[in-house]
């Protein structure tokens, strides 16, 4: 599975969701299908856009949140997932693309290329669904069931270690965060 | 334990009064009355840390959804949450509100404390995180209003240090 075909597959999905991502090429392959202004991608601090998207998460309890992390990132705060699932936010979808790969810095593997199981940690770590999925059909089926499942879920999908040309696309950082910010007032005052 | 719960009660209901309704923190010592004053409030959501890191990204998601907050965390916790303040709170200009307990400082009995205090300053200054020391009880509730208030009209981080004078009752 390519993660840019996994993010198609959903990208329908995010239109109604508060979507937090990594940096890189989940953050630049999200954008080549079309910027929305409910879309924050965390373009450095490498580990905290699940922390970001618990935040939001616990503060707006009533709006769907979707983080979509990478196993680099993740492995950097493998501690987070114990927070995520201590206070189990049921409206927050933590999706990991994992391509067992440091892709954006020349490819080194990264430990789940030799059997950290990220699925297992966030179970461990107490997060109440997880799956791991290697088919776009899976990935698909998984994302919509924990979508109605309304239950904390890590959704690890195992994606080719293949990314776009480059990472910096024309959204500068700060016009996204405030794009972002403003969202979720229009949200609030509703 | 001489950690004064007086001082604790006045930081507690400043931050309140300055409409904090989210608090990560970690637990240390000088912390842990502040920690049970949020866990005892139900208009408090307390989040209880791994690491002082994620609570960055934590009040960065609370502060894009509407709601004030503040961290609670000892100066090594400040120590460990650098790249965090850097790449994500300094570089989206995030108003993150630290309260960081000052160990190892004069008075204290810990050794393994005692590196953490000689740098913290040091490092606060480094990265430019305008910072003030809570000493004096009477000044606590000012302080941290004016604090909050540069960390929302500069859209950056600020800092507190809480003193051994203010936080623990034999210092």
């Amino acid at each position: 599975m390519k993660r840019i075909d996994a993010l198609k597959a959903i990208y329908p999905e995010l239109e109604h969701c508060i979507v937090v991502t990594i940096m890189g090429a989940v953050a630049a392959e999200l954008q080549s299908l079309g910027h929305r202004t409910n879309f924050f991608y965390l373009q450095h601090a490498m580990g905290l856009a699940s922390s970001v998207g618990l935040g939001i998460a616990l503060s707006r309890p009533k709006l769907p949140v979707v983080v979509l992390d990478g196993d680099g990132s993740l492995l950097m705060n493998l501690g987070g997932l114990t927070t995520l699932a201590r206070y189990e936010p049921r409206n927050l979808l933590h999706v990991v693309f994992d391509n067992e790969s440091l892709l954006s810095v020349g490819g080194f593997p990264t430990a789940t290329s030799t059997g950290s199981d990220l699925a297992a940690i966030a179970r461990g770590a107490g997060v109440p669904r997880t799956a791991t999925v290697t088919t776009l059909e899976e990935f698909t089926q998984e994302f919509q069931a924990a979508q109605q499942a309304r239950e904390l879920t890590t959704l690890v999908a195992k994606v080719e270690a293949t990314g776009p040309a480059g990472y910096v696309t024309d959204l500068a950082l700060l016009e996204n965060r405030y794009q972002f910010a403003r969202h979720l007032k229009s949200l609030a005052e509703e | 334990m001489p950690v004064s719960v007086q001082s604790s009660a006045l930081i507690y209901h400043a931050l309140k009064d300055c409409g904090v309704r989210l608090v990560s923190a970690l637990p240390e010592t000088w912390l842990v009355h502040l920690i049970r004053m949020a866990e005892d409030d139900p208009a408090m959501t307390l989040v209880r840390l791994a690491k002082e890191e994620e609570g960055v990204g934590i009040s960065t998601g609370a502060h894009f959804a509407g709601v004030k907050s503040a961290m609670l965390m000892q100066n090594h916790g400040f120590l460990a949450a650098i790249n965090g303040i850097v790449s994500c709170a300094q570089l989206y200009r995030i108003p993150l509100l630290m309260l960081i307990s000052q160990r190892g400082s004069f008075g204290e009995k810990d050794p393994w404390q005692t590196e953490g205090g000689g740098v913290t300053e040091h490092v606060l200054e480094a990265l430019r995180i305008p910072f003030d020391c809570l000493d004096a009880p009477e000044q606590v509730s000012r302080k941290i209003a004016k604090a909050q208030t540069l960390a929302y009209s500069a859209s950056r981080p600020v800092a507190l240090l809480l003193s051994r004078d203010l936080m623990w009752e034999d210092a």
